[in-house]
């Protein structure tokens, strides 16, 4: 996956970002960084760009709207730049069902490297729960 | 930076065009945070904030707060869903400080008191000398 500077400026844009360092090359540069800094919880958008972002979900046909974001983590090994040649490795690393079957979540594991180095290990828990009209494709 | 150190950030008003702009900048494109219509077909009375905008802003809070480069680890639970139009106010305290680590306690809430988002990280900090002055 590649970082992209611009998308990094429109990212700044949409959360409200004033800091400098995360939409101008020279402030980025001033402040000691080779080019614009993937700022904290990007790198799971860069995921989103996965075809199958969601793995297991899209895998079983599951409506987006019954999806909901239960938890995210995140370990930094290293900072990741604008220009970054980036490697996404995830696998589902559990699958467990509270509320009597009603809400089933799934946790994912990633690893994100640049050239074989690590850059950041991301844990995400989605929930799927269901909802009235929401097409499962799980057998509803 | 010392145990009891706070910080806050107050986010900007979720309209429904930064949730727009935030689904085309994150590449979270799910219907429920931009398309009432796909909301009511399966009973959700109105869109609501991607539980990562809020992520985005604590994490803003962070990177005002140290470099980034100083961020060890960053974790969220998302709580209860933030509705559109709602202003979220993000807070962190500094809980423990060891070995040059400063672990932090993360919140969002809306302005009626109800925590959408409990988080912690833990970031490296110049704490010991600091501390010991």
């Amino acid at each position: 996956m590649d970082v992209e500077r611009g998308r990094l400026r429109f990212f700044a844009k949409a959360t409200g970002q004033a800091d400098p360092v995360y939409r101008d090359l020279e402030a980025a540069r001033r402040a000691g960084h080779r080019d614009l800094p993937v700022p904290p919880t990007f790198l799971f958008c860069l995921e989103m760009e996965n075809p199958a972002p969601w793995g297991i979900a899209d895998a079983l046909g599951v409506d987006l709207r019954s999806l909901l974001h239960a938890g995210q983590s995140f370990e930094y090994h290293a900072m990741a730049y604008a220009g970054d040649r980036l490697t996404f490795v995830s696998e589902v690393s559990d699958v467990y069902e509270k509320k009597g079957g009603a809400l089933t979540f799934v946790v994912r594991t990633t690893e994100v490297t640049r050239d074989g180095e690590p850059v950041a290990t991301m844990v995400s828990t989605l929930v799927v729960r269901d909802l009235p009209g929401a097409g499962t494709g799980g057998g509803r | 930076m010392k145990v009891g150190d706070t910080v806050a950030l107050e986010a900007p008003r979720v309209s429904r065009t930064v949730l727009a702009l935030y689904a085309g900048a994150s590449g979270d494109h799910n219907p429920v945070h931009i398309d009432i219509d796909a909301c009511r077909e399966v009973g959700i009375p109105d869109v609501f904030a991607h539980g990562m905008l809020g992520m985005a802003y604590l994490g803003r809070l962070l990177t005002d707060w140290v470099p980034q480069e100083r961020i060890r680890s960053y974790e969220v639970r998302f709580t209860a869903i933030t509705p559109v139009n709602a202003t979220p106010v993000c807070s962190g305290v500094v809980t423990r400080v060891e070995d040059d680590l400063a672990h932090l306690d993360l919140t969002v809430a809306l302005p009626d008191g109800s925590v959408t988002l409990l988080g912690s990280a833990v970031v490296e900090c110049d704490c010991a000398r600091s501390t010991s002055e």
